[in-house]
């Protein structure tokens, strides 16, 4: 039994290294453009260009024609494709693809993706966040293009991924657009922080055994970049980006801000967090700065990141009202 | 009847003399002490005994610490370190009457289906009830509780219809069968419900981190039924050891001991599996060390693996809680890579080992 504990448990962390990024996957910084310069600015509606070539975390990928029956397997690449105004050639997202709402959700898996499945849709083109079941080389084995693109570790890592889901798809201008969009929100939010004496310092809870963020992640570089400082960060000792931390470090860190990235999957809440031992006198809990996010958007790195500011923002600017 | 026993010894000690009850209270308190002093955070030692003096009746004295600090003393540190020692003591001494019970040395308090149960209890819970923070009581634990209580039951009915001389072997088959059962459920619930991987996972591990004076609570009674229970069955569990056909030829109904022992065992780590999750180790190394330091009487076994077991939790828990401090490592994964080698050490020096 011992034995199948381990095994278990050895599953266990290898999905969840994976299914929820905790395992800072390699080759997001690989996402560079090589099909856009070799094929030059193509006109909105016009697949004259194809194929074009771009390099994922699988390497070289090529797209012989404007694919018309894209599956994805992954929710941010859903949110993506449908951004950008590839809506219309998905014929399939996986089980945990529920925005936007138009999205034709499955019940494909892309924490389990079965090949065969995926193949039964005949699709020209493949998403996937995370290679699985060897999924990648499977597709590519039959001849199905697939794109890998892994969580981005940094918000121009969401950019590259936006632009060259724009390449492969036939929607160079509508993820251009969309870049610039998230740029020119994410700068009027970068703007419209109040100026502060002290940073404010937060917590972001992954869940309810106290699981967080270092700045060096996506969600801990989106904080940063509104000048938030996160106490998670002195849990310089491990290696990991996710630290569990200790209970007594949040108490101690007094964090003005907490935001629950756990309401979801947990069940958690400012009453929750309110609750538990030791943590009714902290200054977020009193001054009401506990803040629920949607565990969806904050784990997600794709248009929504500027909704997630957006929220953070606005937190800021209530503790600064409420304190000043 | 001392020497009747096979593997009796010169050195035997049959009972817990003062000496040994001195050094058992001297490592249960050190290590709660020290799992007191030492922490993420760094309160003053002076402080922290000021705290502690504060609460002797009649005793009135200021710390100088902080409300903050002193919730994390009082509400964070110390339950950990109280319910550190009551799931060790409890694992170690449940691990111990298994060890008699079936005459295996391989067995532990997980051997007919705790943890399987607990596993797949927990994780229908995390699947399907995530969060009911409008409960009163979190059903995490009641699961994972009912889970191990049911799996043990399963395993009991399905295993004792063998024989008298294959009566512990049948049940520890049993066991087997059921937990790969459960376990093959509960991957199943878990494949299905791919987002509840880290929790369970997680839980899995076995976690104190968050635990406050309400577990400490949930899990009291329990521990002092089962260990009352298993400590009264100490002179009947080393009748056992001979043999079921001896202990029955001397009037004791080896069946009806292994029942109750079974039960209090289960009911024990049951209550610790809940609000701890699954801890390993613990139930199999310091029964050991005990036996081969201080031979095989489980007069002396039963109540040491109490004590050792604590003081062997609460210390795996203070590493666990600073090595990476402020961050934490999973203290089932601590039990095992500091308890492993610190055992075969304990193995290699003793001589009493045939």
């Amino acid at each position: 039994m011992r034995r199948i504990i381990t095994v278990l448990t050895l599953l266990a962390l290898a999905a969840c290294g994976t299914t929820d990024g905790v395992t800072d996957t390699t080759g997001a910084s690989n996402t560079t453009l090589v099909g856009a310069a070799t094929t030059g600015r193509a006109p909105p509606g016009e697949s004259s260009d194809f194929p074009v070539t771009i390099e994922a975390a699988n390497g070289e990928v090529t797209v012989g024609a404007l694919p018309g029956r894209i599956v994805s397997l992954a929710p941010t690449a859903t949110e993506m494709l449908f951004a950008i105004g590839a809506g219309d050639q998905v014929i399939a997202v996986d089980e945990f693809s529920n925005y936007p709402e138009e999205a034709p959700t499955t019940d494909l898996s892309g924490y389990e993706p079965n090949v065969e499945a995926v193949a039964a849709l005949d699709p020209d083109l493949v998403v996937v966040s995370d290679d699985l079941n060897d999924i990648v080389s499977a597709l590519a084995a039959i001849d199905v293009s697939v794109v890998h693109h892994p969580a981005a570790a940094t918000v121009d890592d969401s950019y590259n991924q936006i632009e060259q889901l724009g390449v492969v798809t036939g929607n160079i201008d509508g993820a251009a657009s969309l870049v610039a969009s998230m740029q020119s929100e994410i700068d009027r939010l970068m703007a419209s922080m109040p100026e502060l004496d002290e940073p404010l310092s937060y917590y972001h809870e992954l869940d309810g055994s106290l699981f967080s963020v270092t700045s060096e992640t996506f969600i801990g570089e989106l904080y940063s970049l509104v000048g938030l400082e996160n106490i998670a960060d002195d849990a310089e000792g491990g290696e990991t980006l996710y630290p569990q931390l200790s209970a007594e470090h949040i108490i101690d860190a007094d964090p003005d801000l907490i935001f629950l990235a756990d309401t979801k999957c947990c069940g958690e809440s400012p009453e929750t967090v309110a609750a538990r031992p030791g943590w009714g006198e902290l200054t977020a809990v009193t001054e009401g700065s506990v803040v629920p996010l949607d565990d969806d958007i904050a784990s997600r790195w794709g248009p929504r990141v500027v909704d997630l500011l957006e929220t953070v923002v606005a937190a800021v600017h209530r503790v600064e009202s409420g304190g000043s | 009847m001392e020497s009747n026993r096979p593997r009796a010894r010169e050195l035997q000690a049959t009972r817990v003399g003062a000496r040994m009850m001195i050094v058992v209270l001297a490592a249960v308190l050190g290590s709660a002490l020290l799992g007191i002093l030492v922490g993420a955070v760094d309160l003053s030692i002076g402080a922290i005994f000021a705290e502690l003096a504060d609460r002797v009746p009649g005793i009135d004295v200021d710390s100088g610490l902080s409300a903050r600090d002193t919730a994390i003393l009082w509400e964070l540190r110390v339950p950990r370190v109280v319910l550190a020692g009551l799931v060790g003591g409890m694992l170690a001494m449940a691990g111990a009457a298994f060890q008699g019970v079936f005459r295996n040395p391989l067995a532990d308090p997980y051997l007919l289906g705790v943890a399987a149960g607990a596993g797949l209890g927990a994780t229908l819970a995390i699947a399907y009830f995530p969060g009911q923070s409008e409960w009163p009581v979190s059903p995490l634990p009641l699961a994972a509780f009912a889970g191990a209580v049911l799996g043990v039951a399963v395993t009991y009915v399905l295993g004792r219809s063998a024989g008298r001389p294959h009566a512990a072997a049948t049940l520890i088959l049993a066991g087997v069968a059921v937990a790969a059962f459960l376990t093959a459920s509960q991957t199943f619930v878990q494949q299905q419900h791919s987002e509840t991987f880290r929790e369970v996972y997680a839980w899995i591990l076995g976690a104190l981190g968050t635990v406050g004076w309400r577990e400490v609570s949930l899990i009291m009674p329990y521990v002092v039924l089962s260990g009352i229970a298993l400590i009264f069955y100490r002179r009947l569990l080393d009748v056992m050891g001979v043999g079921d056909e001896e202990a029955d030829s001397v009037g004791i109904s080896s069946a009806r001991v292994r029942l109750a022992v079974v039960a209090a065992a289960t009911l024990g780590t049951a209550a610790a599996v809940a609000v701890s999750g699954l801890i390993g180790f613990v139930g199999i190394i310091v029964p050991h060390a005990i036996r081969l330091v201080l031979g095989s009487s489980y007069r002396v076994i039963l109540p040491l693996s109490l004590g050792f077991g604590a003081a062997f939790l609460i210390l795996a828990d203070l590493i666990a809680r600073s090595v990476l401090a402020p961050a934490e490592i999973p203290i089932g994964v601590v039990t095992a890579f500091f308890g492993a080698p610190f055992f075969l050490l304990v193995l290699s020096r003793s001589r009493r080992v045939a």
